[in-house]
């Protein structure tokens, strides 16, 4: 470790974990803002892709940790394929929703993180997709008018199976017990 | 005869059933086997990786563990499962991620689309074409994950891929350019966020309804399902219908090919693509 990191590391704690976390150089960002200029969701972000970077290299923990943006990010891989630093944005993106879920940090968007929470929990019993399984979580989101209609089109279509299938056991379920958080 | 793994994926079982239905029945036709992965679960999706970097890892390689007791490659369909399964075997080989499955990374990943529009399967294809799809236009939408990120996919013209414009144009189709193919389609913002969601749809749709095409094909269950099952509420949105369907490559392959159960497939769509194929004389 050089000086430089070593300072990082001692003055943003946040920036030095996403740093150990994700594997992705931050620091090297130099707000060319190629990233956000071709972000398919900036439209409906609160702060651009490129002012994640700024805050996290200043170490603002709520301002990303709570931001709808990490929640927005479709991982589309449109910012990482562009990125001139070669920085996974995407995968950046990735280390902080969890560090936010784990950390217990206000939830930018709260649809979306309850929903990722959900599809793994439900998907811990089922060992695969149960796609009507979701009507659960539009209910719990207030949202489930609208997915009523377009569930029972695709069950007539044959496109919705009713019934989960479980699969893959306790070697399977195991997976989701156990402890989290590690660097790669 | 070529065989190959085989993981659907959730979707393909569920929501993307016709493209299971139209995958199997073109490989058929061209006498490819295929040998379904037993007990196979759920790849992470887009879940896994968002909350939780070991399991974004682990549930890819529990599938990607069977897959490597044969010695034959592991072919996958669906966008979402192979950009997971990818990502597994770069995490595996290339950071020496220790998993907790005897999965060493050997087994070759192959995205179908990619091999199905390779130069040799789409000579095959030509062979056996019966009803080659003169009079059709069509915009090929090839989605994010099936060409990036191009250190996981390999793909080299990931701004502007061409290998399903090429199938479909040896196909008979007219094969129209534009500037929307590897847009985001907003993926699982459809079940959180519709008013953006939405956004993202009509852009696409919209677009892809201006160049004229008559349909939209698609590469990736997750595009395919949002464009075809919601484009009824953009269509409410804008006041006005669309009415442009949306195929997978697989199963223009397979109506090309005269495969008898083509308009099975089809009558599973929202946007039913058979009154346009009929008054083209092709159905």
């Amino acid at each position: 470790m050089d000086a430089r990191e070593q300072a990082i590391n001692n003055n943003v704690p946040l920036l030095s974990e996403v740093v150990q976390k994700s594997g992705e150089k931050i620091q090297n960002c130099y707000q060319c803002q190629k990233c956000s200029a071709g972000c398919p969701l900036n439209f409906a972000m609160d702060i651009l892709p490129n002012q994640v970077f700024r805050h996290l290299q200043y170490g603002h923990r709520d301002k990303v940790l709570s931001s709808k943006t990490i929640w927005l990010c479709a991982s589309c891989y449109t910012c990482s394929t562009r990125c001139p630093n070669s920085i996974d944005i995407a995968k950046v993106m990735d280390t902080l929703r969890s560090i936010s879920a784990r950390s217990g940090a206000v939830s930018g968007e709260k649809n979306i993180s309850m929903f990722h929470k959900f599809f793994l929990t439900l998907t811990k019993y089922t060992g695969r997709t149960w796609e009507p399984g979701f009507s659960l979580y539009e209910l719990k989101s207030g949202g489930l008018g609208g997915f009523m209609g377009w569930g029972m089109k695709a069950f007539f279509k044959g496109r919705l199976g009713l019934f989960p299938t479980f699969k893959g056991g306790k070697e399977f379920r195991r997976l989701f017990n156990e402890p989290k958080g590690g660097a790669r | 005869m070529k065989e190959f793994s085989y993981f659907p994926g959730c979707s393909l079982h569920g929501t993307s059933k016709e493209f299971d239905e139209s995958i199997r029945g073109v490989l058929n036709q061209l006498s490819i086997k295929i040998h379904e992965l037993e007990d196979w679960t759920c790849c992470g999706a887009t879940s896994a990786h968002c909350l939780d970097e070991t399991l974004a890892v682990e549930m890819p390689a529990r599938n990607l563990a069977i897959a490597e007791k044969s010695s034959r490659d592991l072919l996958v369909p669906c966008a979402s499962c192979y950009s997971r399964f990818k990502g597994a075997e770069y995490e595996v080989k290339e950071h020496g991620k220790k998993v907790s499955f005897p999965y060493k990374g050997n087994v070759p990943i192959r995205f179908a689309m990619d091999y199905l529009c390779d130069k040799p399967v789409v000579e095959e294809v030509k062979k056996k074409m019966v009803k080659p799809l003169s009079g059709l236009k069509a915009v090929c939408y090839y989605g994010c994950l099936p060409v990036r990120p191009p250190k996981l996919t390999g793909i080299k013209d990931y701004e502007n891929p061409m290998h399903m414009d090429r199938l479909l144009k040896q196909l008979g189709v007219e094969p129209i350019q534009w500037s929307y193919k590897t847009d985001c389609c907003g993926a699982s913002l459809m079940f959180t966020r519709m008013d953006v969601f939405k956004q993202l749809i009509g852009k696409i749709l919209v677009k892809a309804k201006e160049t004229g095409a008559d349909c939209v094909v698609a590469g990736c269950s997750m595009c395919q399902m949002n464009l075809d099952t919601r484009q009824e509420d953009v269509e409410k949105d804008l006041g006005k219908k669309l009415d442009i369907p949306v195929l997978y490559y697989t199963e223009l392959m397979g109506l090309a090919m005269g495969h008898r159960d083509a308009g099975k497939w089809f009558k599973r769509h929202f946007k039913n693509p058979i009154p346009m194929l009929s008054a083209k004389g092709l159905m």
